[in-house]
């Protein structure tokens, strides 16, 4: 149909966006192995960061590699993302590596906690157990910068989305939208159900990595008092605050 | 002779004014998105007439332009849509490099022809690089002039000029009706035969609810069947969303990085300068043309 490159991984599939964009398909599936050959061939894209590479947009199953255009023909580009392709590892070893997000899921901080109570007919301690006692891995990077698009929520925690959307959701907000949990990493219109908010800054266009977790990565919400709140608020503010990686010891 | 440096003030911004470059590639992973110039071709062809490096950054206006006041003398290049541009008073050139002075007024007026011009200055426009581009990215914030368009009383700088001799191209004259080349998907399985025959058979209208995001056309929306829900993917310059109400939305650079509705097709590189310069009311037609003959 498409003429789409089959090579050895049988459920890839390379299809041309326009004539400067190649999407590697590797099914519509959201499930955690699919997501780690995307992540696997987009390192393996910027590695061998070919010159005509213009940018790359991981997803949670395809990998959209841009060319500069008039640099390459689709052809000759597919054939090395094909050979790529080919050659990627079968399983990649990478450490895993959990971020620390302290959340305070109490009062103004968690505006629709009472909802979910109801919704969930959990009370807020046991919602707050259940959203912080897990990892969650970091499917992709869309929508805003630095928004991470999370697995693993509890089903006990999914919750529809608000009927009407609020216009402005601070920055650090946590929220659950039906089968997903996530956090604003900017102030934004959003209609997720907020349980809580991190004083950390996910996106920081004057810090050396404006976002400092990637596609792959994992991230723990750490539960926080309003003081604690208030003290790191004012470390983020003071330049003192650095994202924390979850030491291997830590226990759940 | 030393190189000389532009500077000038901004009387009045214009509709929307922003400092664009090529775009800020390499952090579409992390959900910023690239930005950038809408119209590549007049964006070169600005660069050009001076000389400046490729990636120098450019002023770019849409629907009307800006008043400047210089404040000190230097090279211009103005491209892309026709605004009346004048210096003090005094029609200036179009597609052709031009010398400015101190205490010379360069005036934009409201778009007679296209819908964005672009001028460059002599070494091009010295804004900070923010991650690696100088454009603005509105929805971020980031870049560009303070991360954000341009107001009155703001200052423009230009970094060191070496000159050049004089260039000239002929300017573009853009038309009432549009064709554009595109390529059938990635999601091309989502839609059908009578999904592709009304997309390649109508003829739409830009929309007046059209941006530096994405440029919605009206004029019939197309047969979804079972709807345009995918799973999230990564979205090209020019890819042509459709929503599961069948009206379809070419996204350009302001787009985001991923979004969860298929994609029928995707606009040529090369044609998309003709959707940036394409004024509310303009009719556009899709011709599909295979991968394989690019």
């Amino acid at each position: 149909m498409t003429g789409g490159a089959m090579n050895s991984d049988l459920a890839a599939q390379l299809l041309p966006v326009g004539d400067s964009a190649l999407l590697v398909g590797f099914g519509r599936l959201v499930d955690e192995a699919v997501n780690d050959r995307v992540r696997a061939l987009c390192d393996a894209v910027l590695a061998a960061a070919p010159a005509w590479l213009e940018d790359v947009v991981p997803a949670y199953a395809s990998l959209l590699v841009c060319l500069r255009p008039g640099s390459v023909s689709l052809a000759r580009a597919r054939e090395e993302i094909a050979a790529l392709l080919a050659a990627l590892p079968a399983q990649t070893a990478a450490e895993r590596r959990v971020w620390a997000i302290p959340v305070c899921y109490k009062g103004e901080f968690a505006p629709d906690m009472a909802d979910m109570e109801r919704l969930c007919g959990l009370a807020a301690a046991e919602i707050v157990r259940l959203h912080s006692g897990r990892d969650y891995k970091i499917y992709m990077l869309g929508f805003l910068p630095g928004f991470a698009y999370l697995g693993g929520l509890d089903e006990r925690l999914h919750a529809p989305r608000l009927e009407t959307p609020r216009v402005k959701i601070p920055a650090g907000s946590v929220g659950i939208g039906g089968a997903q949990t996530g956090v604003y990493p900017l102030d934004s219109p959003g209609g997720w159900r907020l349980i809580g908010q991190t004083p950390v800054s996910l996106y920081d266009p004057e810090r050396a990595e404006p976002i400092f977790y990637q596609a792959g990565d994992y991230v723990r919400f750490l539960p926080i008092t309003a003081g604690e709140f208030a003290a790191l608020t004012a470390d983020v503010a003071a330049g003192r605050w650095q994202p924390q990686l979850v030491k291997a010891g830590d226990t759940l | 002779m030393s190189a000389a440096i532009l500077r000038c003030r901004v009387v009045q911004p214009g509709a929307l004014s922003t400092v664009q470059d090529l775009g800020r590639f390499g952090y579409q992973r992390f959900g910023i998105g690239p930005a950038g110039v809408m119209d590549r071709t007049a964006y070169r062809e600005a660069n050009w007439l001076l000389g400046n490096p490729t990636g120098a950054a450019v002023l770019e206006m849409t629907l009307s332009g800006a008043k400047l006041e210089f404040l000190s003398a230097g090279r211009c290049a103005i491209t892309g849509a026709d605004m009346a541009a004048s210096l003090n008073g005094a029609p200036a050139p179009r597609s052709r490099a031009f010398d400015v002075a101190a205490g010379d007024v360069l005036q934009f007026g409201l778009v007679r022809n296209g819908l964005r011009a672009y001028l460059a200055f002599g070494g091009g426009i010295d804004v900070p690089e923010v991650m690696g581009s100088r454009s603005t990215n509105l929805r971020c914030r980031l870049g560009g002039f303070m991360g954000r368009a341009l107001t009155a009383g703001d200052e423009l700088v230009a970094l060191p000029d070496a000159g050049g001799e004089p260039r000239e191209l002929p300017p573009h004259i853009y038309q009432p009706e549009i064709e554009l080349r595109y390529v059938p998907g990635p999601q091309q399985d989502m839609f059908d035969a009578a999904a592709y025959q009304v997309f390649d058979n109508t003829a739409y209208v830009v929309s007046p609810q059209s941006d530096r995001m994405g440029c919605r056309l009206d004029g019939g929306n197309l047969p979804t069947g079972a709807g345009t829900d995918i799973v999230s993917d990564g979205i090209a310059f020019g890819s042509v969303q459709v929503a599961n109400s069948g009206q379809p939305i070419v996204l350009l650079a302001d787009r985001q990085t991923t979004g969860g509705y298929a994609k029928i097709g995707t606009v040529l590189s090369l044609d998309l300068p003709l959707l940036a310069q394409a004024l509310p009311g303009t009719k556009v037609r899709f011709r599909p043309v295979r991968a394989e003959d690019i």
